[in-house]
């Protein structure tokens, strides 16, 4: 048996020994880095497999005060490690455009620290999964935040990533000061920054209400821009799709699924008080309209994306409202698998010819497999059943039925009708469409069995959903 | 075997996708689908109104959800419509130009889903299964769609995908309905919670509301039509065939299979309202398909309106409307597909379908001239064809529902007025067959040739299901009557007929008279009496 943090410091010994390799050994094909990246990685999640319970957050002193290693942060570890492997084997297919974009003597330069960095993003989403104090929350988030600022400028040559880089930067700095600011309110009016802490104080009715909600509010803010949800999410579209395609595929999956989690963490203490849930209601609404409204006209698919994304955090935002953690959970891991698999396609194809959907007209020709793959990924984003998207809004719309959150509901049947539209333009590109080039996209072994592990997966929880619902019982 | 019937298709679709020769996959996996659901009419038992060769995969014991297959009569009759029409289709397809294997696995997967769907005991995969064809059915008319495929193929995803959301709120609320420890997704565990009350009246009215407007827009129910008669002028006669014939059926059979058995109370709520729209299925859609100008699309509004005929016999909510409803769907299934297939094969010859280009038809192709007679005087529902049985099965039964010696019930006003659907259907039917194979032939279509041997087999397939069954349609309702006989009889408050009829043990003569005495009230009649002609 091994403690939980023994992972975070396992995962962050791996990012500095690639460092230092990278530094020091320059003869090496730096795509090797890579390989031993997703290799390390690979045996820190087996890892996660044989962990010692930890003591009880209740009455936890010490470290424990602000780190737990419950179910939920396991299995969040789990799902960070799982995504960094897959954007890894991405970036090695995104390597030549990384390589394109440095003009340098040699022509390697900067892919090391492009194979390293994500792996720095993990240490901190795998902590932030398991923070339990404000603090703690604020220095993890930190760590993920600052490593993704030089991961979304990272091809820093194009003027669009440059753009993309600027504006997070600025937005995700001001977010942080939210934050900040959010947490000096609750601290002031319950002198803890201890979530459990917060809870007890909360529920005395000599507490300050009005201002706990204030500060409450200031946090949501700040999450609400990680997790894209409006009206924080306007540096989404930009961000996403002028950052590297692995790095966008990062910021989409993990960025977002740690807010989620930090959220329901964050919430917990509030959840007796109803301007919470009301709030959480009316942002929730906003997100599900303005997402799936939005992403109707675009014509690009990295665009196109990242407003699916914030469509998502809208319908994950039911389950929030509802307080459904399996659902929230569960829907993650479902956007998790597709999201990925859409962005490994995009990944191959967009090489090749672009990332408009017009440039994926006929890949059903070229290439069976990646438009095979594409399909699965945007059925199951649209929410076709025997796929884990559309299980994914059974359980939301589930426990949101339950809970009789009518208009929620409603509106969200009526968005998703918005999403099949969207969806499937992509699928009509790649299947109505015809084009004149007939070449065959290269893919590689290591791709391959990635998309395919996907693929599979996906089809496999839309069927089977038991082996995630039992990983959070226990 | 019920395994096998649903997976058969599917497998197949997945092995042409990975690469084995389109065509011959497809004919084997659909003849053999064809015979094993004439071995599953083989060894029907007809004496018992359970499922029968029932196997189950517990998926989520918490949520009590499982695969579980079966069949009772009304989805024996299905799964059988559903084979020989996937039989017919698959043999009408042919070769294909583009994309060959996309489209054979196309198909398969609407049939697969289609199968599987009806053979389903399990809420969640009854649902799921059925949803297997939207992609396909996106693609069919996608790619290979012609006139304004575009917008048809929009219409018809966005429409059916909004239908079954609404649709899986219904079913969730479904599932919520039951207390607790009932709770589970099997429909034999909710039929018996059902009967013992469980399920709130309240409740029922904004369930069954759910399902009607959910299964509604996938049976185009009025007004939520508008998306069949576009998708099905466009589509290509194979995917016409199998979605019109089959999948549409779908919505139909939910109604059957949980509105009327677990909602009772609800469907009598709503009686009028479904009432009032079925006649708008049966008389506005019906004076809307006279004034089509193509076949296709005069194809695609017939079987909208013919929906309301058997959404009559579902309101009816009596054991002879609700008989003759099943007796419909399989008959419409068949002429529907035999409709399509011959109108996609005229487009192929000639290039167009419109009434004013056509002409005379039957000169040069005797053999589609017959074969879309029948087609024609089976949707009329001319008598020797199985749709008559169903129609007047359905009519009677509708006329009986609530009839008193002093007035008239709404039920009687509306059997009057859906029977001047039969005439509707008469003419704008007879018209399209004379403008189409009647009359004097134009020059450039004297060149034509009949149908090729090898496709008149499924032709003479589909046609000799309609007579076979148009003349002795008691071996249909024979199958369907015991189950339904339990539901209608489970509903009712009169405890000692409930306790005797849905009793296994009593032998199945004996059984359905004492549903019949039973059900007088509610509507029940003699079948043997009707049916039999």
């Amino acid at each position: 048996m091994i403690t939980a943090p023994m992972l975070e410091i396992a995962v962050l010994v791996l990012g500095m020994v690639i460092l230092m390799v990278e530094a020091f050994a320059t003869k090496i094909d730096k795509r090797i880095l890579a390989f031993a990246a997703i290799a390390g990685l690979a045996v820190v999640l087996l890892g996660t497999f044989f962990v010692a319970p930890s003591p009880s957050p209740d009455q936890a002193t010490g470290f424990w005060s602000f780190y737990t290693a419950d179910r939920l942060s396991i299995f969040f570890k789990q799902f960070a490690l799982l995504t960094t492997i897959f954007v890894l084997i991405m970036m090695t297919d995104y390597a030549p455009v990384v390589r394109s974009s440095f003009s340098a003597a040699t022509a390697q330069a900067g892919l090391g620290e492009f194979f390293a960095l994500p792996i720095f993003t993990c240490v901190g989403l795998m902590y932030l999964v398991s923070a339990i104090d404000f603090v703690f929350i604020f220095v993890s988030l930190e760590l993920v935040t600052i490593s993704f600022y030089v991961l979304v400028s990272f091809t820093r040559r194009n003027p669009i990533t440059l753009e993309a880089g600027m504006k997070y930067l600025v937005l995700s700095a001001l977010s942080t000061a939210f934050l900040v600011y959010g947490i000096a309110w609750i601290f002031g009016v319950t002198g803890q920054t201890n979530l459990h802490r917060i809870a007890e104080v909360l529920t005395n009715p000599a507490t300050d209400r009005g201002a706990a909600l204030l500060g409450m509010a200031l946090v949501l803010v700040a999450l609400g821009f990680k997790i894209a949800a409006v009206p924080f999410q306007i540096w989404v579209p930009d961000v996403y799709q002028g950052a590297p395609t692995p790095v966008t595929a990062y910021l989409s999956v993990g960025s977002k699924a740690a807010g989620f989690v930090v959220l329901l963490r964050v919430l917990l203490p509030f959840r007796t008080l109803p301007q919470t849930q009301r709030l959480i209601v009316l942002i929730a609404l906003l997100t599900l309209i303005y997402g799936n409204l939005a992403a109707l006209p675009q014509t690009n698919l990295k665009r196109l994306l990242a407003y699916s994304s914030i469509a998502h955090a809208g319908y994950l935002l039911i389950g929030v409202v509802c307080f459904d953690v399996r659902a929230v959970t569960f829907y993650l891991v479902a956007y998790l698998l597709m999201t990925l698999l859409s962005f490994a396609v995009l990944v191959i194809v967009a090489q090749q010819t672009g990332d408009e959907i017009s440039d994926f007209d006929g890949l059903a020709k070229r290439s069976p497999f990646l438009a095979f793959a594409m399909l699965i990924g945007m059925v199951s984003l649209a929410g076709v059943p025997f796929t884990a998207g559309f299980l994914g809004k059974f359980y939301i719309f589930y426990a949101a039925v339950l809970q009789r959150q009518i208009t929620l509901v409603v509106v969200g049947v009526i968005t998703v009708g918005c999403g099949f539209y969207y969806y499937l333009k992509v699928v009509r590109a790649m299947y109505w469409q015809s084009t004149e080039k007939t070449d065959k996209i290269p893919i590689n072994g290591l791709s391959r069995f990635a998309i395919s592990a996907l693929i599979i997966s996906t089809i496999w929880l839309g069927i089977y959903p038991q082996p995630i619902l039992d990983a959070l019982k226990r | 075997m019920v395994l096998f019937i649903i997976f058969c298709p599917i497998v197949a679709a997945i092995l042409i996708m990975v690469g084995t020769p389109a065509r011959k996959t497809a004919l084997a996996a659909s003849v053999l689908t064809f015979a094993s659901a004439l071995f599953l009419l083989a060894t029907f038992g007809y004496d018992g109104h359970d499922f029968q060769h029932v196997t189950s995969f517990t998926i989520s014991p918490e949520w009590r959800l499982s695969f579980t297959t079966g069949i009772d009569g009304l989805s024996l009759i299905m799964v059988l419509l559903a084979a020989i029409v996937t039989l017919a289709a698959v043999w009408f397809a042919g070769t294909i130009e583009r994309y060959e294997n996309t489209f054979y696995a196309c198909l398969l997967f609407i049939s697969g889903g289609a199968i599987g769907a009806f053979a389903s005991i399990d809420l969640f995969f009854f649902y799921a299964f059925h949803e297997l064809a939207l992609i396909p059915t996106f693609l069919l008319i996608g790619i290979w769609g012609t006139g304004n495929r575009v917008a048809a193929a929009w219409k018809i995803t966005i429409y059916l995908a909004i239908g079954s959301f609404i649709l899986l709120l219904g079913l969730i609320l479904l599932y919520q309905s039951v207390p607790a420890p009932l709770r589970s997704f099997d429909i034999r565990a909710l039929t018996v919670a059902a009967s013992l009350g469980q399920i709130a009246a309240d409740a029922q009215h904004h369930i069954y509301l759910l399902l009607l407007l959910g299964f509604g827009i996938l049976v185009s129910l009025f007004p939520f039509h508008t998306w069949a008669p576009e998708a099905y002028a466009s589509a290509p006669a194979p995917a016409a065939m199998l979605h019109a014939g089959v999948l549409k059926k779908f919505g139909l059979y939910g109604l059957l299979r949980l509105a009327i058995p677990l909602l009772p109370e609800g469907a009598r709520h709503w009686t009028t309202l479904l009432v009032v729209l079925l006649l708008g299925n049966i008389i506005y859609v019906g004076l809307v398909t006279i004034a089509q100008k193509r076949l296709d699309w005069m194809l695609g509004y017939s079987s909208v309106m013919h929906m309301g005929y058997i959404l009559l016999g579902i309101a009816s909510a009596g054991i002879l409307g609700v008989t003759g409803a099943a007796v419909l769907m399989f008959a419409h299934g068949i002429s529907i597909a035999l409709l399509f297939a011959l109108a996609g094969e005229l487009r192929q010859r000639t290039g167009t379908l419109a009434f004013d280009e056509l002409g005379g038809l039957a000169r040069v192709m005797p053999f589609a001239g017959l074969a879309f007679g029948i087609g024609v005087f089976a949707a009329i529902g001319l008598p020797g064809f199985a749709n008559f049985a169903g129609e007047i099965m359905i009519f009677f039964g509708a006329f009986k529902n609530g009839w008193t010696m002093d007035g008239f019930h709404i039920f009687q006003i509306t059997t009057v007025l859906a029977l001047w659907g039969v005439v509707i259907s008469t003419v704008y039917m007879l018209r399209a067959y004379r403008k189409a194979f009647m009359g004097t032939i134009s020059d450039q279509w004297k060149h034509l040739v009949d149908l090729r041997p090898t496709l008149r087999v499924p032709v003479t397939l589909l046609v000799g299901a309609l007579l076979c069954y148009g003349f002795f349609p008691q071996s249909l309702v024979r199958i369907v009557t015991p189950g339904f006989g339990s539901y209608l009889s489970a509903n009712r408050t009169d405890l000692i007929n409930t306790q005797s009829c849905s009793h296994g043990a009593v032998s199945p003569c004996l059984k359905e008279q004492h549903c019949q005495s039973a059900s007088t009230q509610r509507g029940g009649y003699n079948i043997q009496q009707i049916a039999w002609r």
